[in-house]
């Protein structure tokens, strides 16, 4: 990969899980269900080693399989376990006009365009698959660099600015 | 399924909603101070359509804002299409701008995410695209339907727009297109401008998509379409541009006819698509798109069958506010 963006950036290994993203759905749902019975024992014990393990092996495992950029509100199983903060325009609702003809990115033309890959890839999957079509809020700058699983578990992720009010 | 009760927000949506063939076009934004530019490029293209988009830094490259040719077009009388992007501002900004523009009597807003800071002329530029399109049409659409801002806040009177975003039929991922066509007509779209269309098999396709899904019907689609200068245009708007398609078989035709003949040919193919896009169902008009070429716009326009329109209000007082401009623009119109 020749280029200077980090969005490009490739680990051995983690395109073959992601084009195989069942596997990656059951981990999803699995380790759902272990971080929101243990974190929350964790963080009595020791509620900054909890907070700082929970960044950093995010960081590590994330980092690896996703290029994961710390958003902090993960929507990876709604976008075909591709990460849409890969776009280099931060794009969280699709592709943009942009994408080449050969399915390249618009600013990398080396890279796969991140949403030609999102829409392949949950055409394969069994349970997120239909959720590409949801329409996801603007980001929250705020959380970047926190947890994407601790802001999942204190709600913090899903919480919208009060204008944004979907369909009230 | 439309909202026809509620009475039409813009002359462009009055247009759209009696069933006539509309006819945007796009105003090249001047890289200029000076109010009379953008009024010359307006004069042509006002004749021939019903509606001119004010362009926002078109392939990141910087000119006149947006705002400002919307300013001076609506306080001539023309019916302005305010391109917003979320490539240079975020969401503080693009809401003020909204107000900003809806209080200077804009009524019809594109909402885009806009070409990348690495496809113009200062790529060193930090990109902001804090919102994108979907998130953008949302905003807007609450702005206007609640009175709020997106922090919650009330608005004392909202902005009353008609909503625009646009869609490339011709880049991949094809199946998805059309439902992400379908996103942006939930987030708040009524109208669409497409992205240059020389590929029309491939726009066949799509709008079957688009009326399998019933989209036809919730929103006004205006294909874009723009005549190619010469060859060399054609492989620049090919190769640099980002999201145009140009087949083959027009590049080839472009490259048979000798060079003086070159800007006749691709009006010539211009004017064929537009005939064809027009048989299409479910396509409500077109989107004029032609970089430096206004007198190009308006024969391709004229020779399409699609004059005449009507875009402005009030007759002559174009003519009066670009003679004001030149002494002192802002006194003069306010007390005309």
């Amino acid at each position: 990969m020749v280029t200077h963006m980090k969005e490009a950036r490739r680990m051995p290994g983690a395109e073959w899980l992601k084009n195989h993203p069942r596997w990656l759905e059951r981990a999803y749902l699995f380790s759902k269900r272990i971080i929101m019975k243990a974190y929350p024992v964790m963080k009595r014990i020791h509620p900054r080693f909890a907070n700082w393990l929970m960044v950093r092996s995010e960081e590590v495992l994330k980092g690896w399989v996703f290029n994961c950029q710390m958003c902090g509100q993960c929507i990876l199983h709604s976008t075909g376990m591709t990460c849409p903060m890969n776009c280099p325009k931060n794009l969280r609702n699709g592709p943009c006009g942009g994408v080449r003809p050969n399915g390249h990115c618009e600013v990398i033309p080396e890279m796969p365009c991140v949403w030609v890959q999102a829409w392949e890839r949950s055409r394969t999957m069994l349970i997120f698959a239909d959720d590409i079509k949801v329409i996801q809020p603007p980001v929250n700058r705020t959380l970047q660099n926190e947890s994407a699983w601790v802001t999942m578990i204190e709600g913090r992720d899903v919480q919208t600015p009060k204008g944004w009010g979907w369909d009230a | 399924m439309r909202d026809l009760t509620t009475p039409p927000r813009s002359r462009l949506e009055r247009v759209l909603r009696s069933g006539r063939f509309a006819v945007t076009a796009e105003l090249d934004a001047p890289d200029s101070a000076d109010p009379n530019d953008v009024y010359q490029n307006a004069l042509v293209l006002a004749e021939v359509c019903d509606a001119i988009n004010a362009t926002d830094g078109a392939g990141a490259n910087c000119h006149m804002s947006s705002m400002g040719c919307c300013a001076l077009l609506t306080r001539a009388g023309y019916e302005a299409v305010l391109q917003m992007g979320c490539r240079d501002r975020n969401r503080i900004a693009i809401q003020g701008d909204l107000l900003g523009a809806a209080a200077m009597g804009v009524r019809n807003v594109l909402c885009l995410t806009g070409d990348d800071v690495s496809a113009g002329d200062q790529p060193e530029a930090k990109r902001v695209f804090d919102l994108d399109s979907i998130q953008l049409l949302q905003v807007a659409r609450m702005m206007r339907d609640r009175g709020v801002l997106l922090s919650g806040r009330k608005l004392r009177t909202p902005p009353q727009f008609f909503l625009g975003a646009v869609e490339n039929p011709f880049a991949p991922p094809f199946d998805w297109r059309p439902l992400r066509l379908e996103k942006k007509v939930k987030a708040g779209a009524e109208f669409i401008q497409t992205q240059y269309c020389f590929d029309v098999p491939r726009l066949q396709q799509f709008m079957r998509r688009v009326r399998d899904l019933g989209l036809h019907e919730r929103v006004y689609i205006l294909v874009g379409v723009g005549p190619i200068r010469s060859y060399k245009a054609a492989e620049f708007m090919r190769d640099r541009v980002p999201g145009v398609w140009i087949p083959d078989a027009v590049m080839q035709r472009m490259a048979k006819t000798p060079k003086l003949q070159q800007a006749e040919e691709g009006k010539r193919i211009c004017i064929e698509i537009i005939q064809q896009v027009r048989e299409i169902e479910g396509v409500a008009g077109i989107h004029v798109m032609a970089y430096r070429q206004e007198e190009a716009v308006a024969e391709v326009i004229q020779r399409a069958g699609l004059l005449p329109r009507r875009p402005r209000s009030h007759g002559d007082r174009i003519n009066q506010v670009i003679q004001t401009t030149r002494t002192d623009s802002v006194r003069c119109v306010l007390s005309s």
